[in-house]
């Protein structure tokens, strides 16, 4: 694989419904009632049950993992929460797309990748960057 | 509540040992979407060079948040959970957490600052194996939103 600044990842599209993070909050262990309770969401002001911040997290490292083709590539991984994910009660959910590409190489064979994550046309990361090593 | 800037570099004791389990990566590996045989076949975990099956990246926020809590519940700090949200993730792995991993969780305090009213709390959670090999460093930023 010819890696360079500017090679772009193959884009990951992913529908998250409220069955998701239900599991998500199951397998992390985080019960935070944001994620599945819109009434405590909507009086804590926000618009509704919205998306673990991790599970996100979680979604877009795949796009960085698949490419790479080995989990244990990532070193380095690191994300800011913009604007939540709000995931409506119903059989559609939410669409998460996750885009990336190579923003540095670096150096002993490493390199940055800076990736681009939006729900509903909208970033949902301000800053979502992974250094990997490359084979 | 403002949070007290005394509280950067607090440090709490060792957690208790968490030991990974092969059947938990495999059920975040699911929750996440991750179908790799890494995360669930021994046999692929070893032929990529694995002794045991190795967990997701994001994986260690199953051990960190739990430790990362000690903070949260200290009287101290008091910051309304239901009112957290996540404002930022950093994970730095020295290797992957893999399947019989005994993981010891220590939580330090980086940064805590109150900002147009919310609370702005950073901990640094480092992993390392019981026999004090580096595993993963997560720091997480919580943000509890203040009460508009």
């Amino acid at each position: 694989m010819t890696v360079e600044v500017g090679t772009e990842l193959p884009e990951l599209v992913v529908r998250v419904t409220r069955a998701d993070l239900v599991r998500y909050a199951g397998a992390s262990g985080d019960f935070n009632p944001i994620h599945w309770n819109d009434r405590v969401a909507t009086e804590v002001g926000l618009p509704g049950v919205i998306a673990h911040g991790m599970f996100t997290m979680g979604i877009a490292a795949r796009a960085v993992t698949r490419w790479t083709g080995d989990p244990a590539a990532l070193a380095e991984y690191h994300v800011r929460f913009g604007r939540p994910v709000v995931v409506p009660d119903d059989e559609r959910g939410a669409e998460v797309t996750v885009r990336g590409k190579v923003g540095a190489l670096l150096d002993d064979g490493r390199a940055r990748v800076d990736l681009t994550v939006t729900s509903e046309g909208e970033k949902v990361l301000s800053l979502a960057r992974a250094i990997v090593r490359l084979a | 509540m403002a949070l007290d800037r005394e509280l950067v570099g607090r440090s709490y004791p060792p957690s208790a040992v968490y030991e990974v389990g092969r059947a938990k990566i495999a059920e975040f590996a699911t929750a996440i979407g991750e179908d790799d045989p890494v995360h669930r076949d021994v046999d692929a975990a070893r032929a990529a060079g694995h002794p045991d099956v190795i967990a997701p990246p994001t994986f260690a926020i199953v051990v960190s948040l739990e430790a990362a809590f000690v903070v949260l519940s200290d009287p101290d700090v008091g910051l309304d959970y239901s009112r957290v949200v996540h404002g930022e993730q950093k994970f730095v792995h020295h290797r992957a957490i893999r399947a019989g991993d005994r993981l010891v969780a220590t939580t330090t305090i980086d940064a805590a600052r109150t900002v147009a009213g919310n609370d702005l709390l950073t901990t640094r959670v480092d992993l390392a194996t019981e026999d004090g090999e580096p595993v993963c460093t997560a720091t997480s930023m919580l943000v509890a939103r203040g009460e508009a």
